[in-house]
């Protein structure tokens, strides 16, 4: 019997006894889809977060208080506008440096009022960080140095604040304060289901009035091109060394951040993978647990298969065919639910799922072996029932 | 090593004629079967099931092989399938020895020499008379094409032309049994093996399937051994072995 018989005969077995398949293969659909979906998800977050930390702008070189190591716990900055302009002194005609300083605070206007995020910038925030303005104007140095109280909301924040009215020239007031919008910033989107349209800028002076602080909280330095990263990098870290003690801070490129969000993120799709994968070994139980019973079952049809010229191996390829078609066929289901459930997750959650072709190409993989592994032992006894008993078995 | 010869009968002579040389030569066969698992300390449990059996089935004979319950006719039918070796004692095919043959071999051997036809038609369920009948054809690598072909004409000859995708429980018992005297038949064997042919069916639709075996015998020479407790059934062959305790009995002709 050649191997397309064999197929052929499993494929009649599955067919005549379809709602058993079924309920056989069940564990490996959902296994299967598990792992697609999940993989997906995983997958999926990923995607956001590089987008997000690419949409940041590009070539830039990011100072953050603390170290950025895996784990570490959140420290306070004790950046100050003094090191900014120190570092603006080291870095200029290589460099441009923007800092912000962050806090929610609730914002009115006569139309609305909400808690947000202020972002105290410096004059060259927007252009460092490639979040330009749509309408209005950008803060000018003057704006900075004098703490002047203006504003550029965010467009979320501007249909938010003003329904229906054109926000420039208007007034919201900050925590008490009343400042001017200047501008409006273009849409951003949503990073991970989080948006940053919701944020209303403001000078970073006028902003530490605001908080009552002095700190800065992220230093942002942009490179004119990738090539130059490595030596304004270091040059960035010999000014903070010197007025910081080493820990207290990180210089960090965008790639390194990838880095160490991308490690999070694939730990985190593995276990979910892994998880997954559990739930597929269970299936593939449950398919050599009804694949003994089928043999036992089919007792009789294996004595007569045998009486007519079956061999030992002919019957032992047709049960252990007929576990791999049958998971090969839980494969393509559990796949394409997958595929349709990530669809949905993408189009009802902030979280997109994206179907990566190795996940798919995997379970379909992973299902088929689970059918060889667990078809084994049931067909290997199928093989070798003695014609004799299986003929007289009742 | 000295041949054994076979001493109670020699087929070849008697029967329905057909071309000469032996299809089946049992030469003092036995069959020991151990009961159970053997304890420590205490005898196995043996049961003697054949106790020195021996005769030949000619070309295109007919032969009824009878005995009651117990005598050992169901295994001397296992060892005439094929499905089972003896423990002492020889068995030949068209001169091949089954205890030099192994586990393939021996199915090979079942496909080519032996039709089976049982007791319990031993037709596969949802499938059609056609797919049926092409069964044993699958095991010798026949397409599918092919396989219908035959298939068609085997169930032609056994007058069931017209139930080609019938499914057997859309058959009756008779034409169930025919089903299965033409998947015996469709791999041109050199002898049919039929276990209690007639035990499942009314006696109309027994001697129908009677007839048709017999006319097969005749027309086709193929060699028919029938094993049978019925002595009507086995009053229809020219030769009919008695067996007995393992033994056998005796041999009658007519």
């Amino acid at each position: 019997m050649n191997l397309r018989e064999a197929f052929r005969v499993a494929a009649t077995a599955i067919a005549a006894n379809r709602l058993r398949a079924g309920l056989t293969v069940l564990g490996v659909v959902i296994g299967v889809m598990s792992v697609v979906l999940l993989v997906a998800v995983g997958n999926g977050a990923r995607e956001e977060v590089t987008a997000g930390v690419e949409g940041l702008g590009s070539n830039l070189l990011l100072v953050v208080p603390g170290s950025l190591d895996f784990g570490a716990a959140p420290s306070r900055s004790r950046f100050t506008l003094d090191d900014v302009e120190e570092l603006e002194r080291a870095v200029r005609g290589d460099g441009d440096v923007a800092a912000n300083v962050t806090s929610g605070e609730f914002v009115r206007s006569a139309d609305g009022e909400s808690f947000t995020s202020i972002l105290g910038v410096t004059a060259g925030y927007n252009a460092v960080t490639s979040r330009p303005v749509e309408r209005g104007e950008e803060f000018r140095q003057t704006d900075v140095v004098t703490g002047r109280r203006v504003a550029i909301v965010g467009a979320e924040a501007a249909t938010g604040l003003f329904p229906g009215r054109d926000p420039i020239g208007r007034t919201v007031t900050i925590a008490g304060l009343r400042f001017r919008v200047v501008g409006v910033l273009e849409r951003q989107g949503a990073t991970l289901g989080v948006s940053r349209d919701t944020e209303v800028l403001v000078p970073i002076t006028a902003a530490q009035r605001l908080f009552g602080t002095r700190r800065v909280d992220t230093i942002v330095v942009s490179a004119p091109s990738t090539d130059v990263l490595p030596t304004l990098s270091r040059r960035v870290e010999q000014v903070f060394a010197e007025r910081f003690e080493p820990g207290t801070f990180s210089v960090l490129t965008q790639d390194q951040i990838l880095g160490v969000l991308g490690d999070v993120l694939d730990t985190l799709t593995l276990v979910l993978a892994a998880i997954a994968g559990i739930s597929l070994l269970v299936g593939g139980v449950g398919v050599s647990n009804i694949m003994l019973v089928s043999v036992q079952e089919r007792t009789r049809e294996i004595g007569l298969r045998k009486a007519l010229g079956a061999r030992t191996r002919d019957v032992t390829l047709q049960f252990l065919l007929e576990a791999v078609v049958l998971c090969g066929i839980g494969g393509v289901v559990g796949i394409a639910l997958g595929i349709g459930l990530s669809a949905v997750a993408t189009a009802l959650s902030p979280l997109p799922a994206v179907v990566t072709g190795w996940s798919v190409a995997l379970a379909f993989g992973v299902s088929v072996t689970v059918g060889v592994v667990f078809g084994v032992f049931p067909a290997r006894r199928a093989g070798r029932l003695d014609p004799v008993t299986a003929l007289r078995y009742e | 090593m000295t041949e054994p010869r076979a001493a109670v009968a020699d087929g070849a002579a008697g029967g329905g004629g057909g071309g000469g040389g032996a299809v089946i030569e049992v030469a003092d066969v036995t069959r020991s079967y151990v009961l159970g698992e053997a304890r420590k300390g205490e005898p196995r449990q043996v049961v003697h099931a054949l106790r020195g059996v021996s005769f030949t089935v000619g070309a295109g004979e007919f032969v009824a092989i009878v005995g009651p319950s117990g005598s050992g006719k169901s295994t001397l039918l296992h060892l005439l399938g094929a499905l089972d070796r003896p423990t002492t004692g020889t068995i030949r095919f068209s001169g091949r020895d089954v205890s030099r043959l192994d586990d393939a071999q021996l199915a090979e051997l079942r496909n080519r020499e032996i039709g089976f036809v049982f007791q319990q038609f031993q037709l596969l369920a949802r499938t059609s008379s056609v797919a049926n009948v092409g069964l044993p054809l699958v095991y010798r690598g026949v397409g599918p094409a092919d396989r219908r072909d035959r298939a068609r004409a085997a169930l032609e000859a056994v007058g069931l032309g017209h139930r080609l995708d019938h499914r057997p429980s859309m058959l009756s018992g008779g034409e169930q049994q025919r089903v299965a005297v033409a998947r015996a038949l469709v791999t041109d064997p050199n002898v049919l093996l039929a276990d209690e042919p007639t035990g499942n069916l009314d006696t109309v639709n027994g001697a129908e399937v009677m007839r048709l075996l017999r006319t097969l015998n005749e027309e086709r020479g193929v060699a028919l051994v029938v094993i049978t407790h019925d002595l009507e059934v086995a009053a229809l062959a020219p030769r009919r072995i008695h067996v007995r305790d393992g033994l056998i009995e005796r041999e009658t002709r007519s």
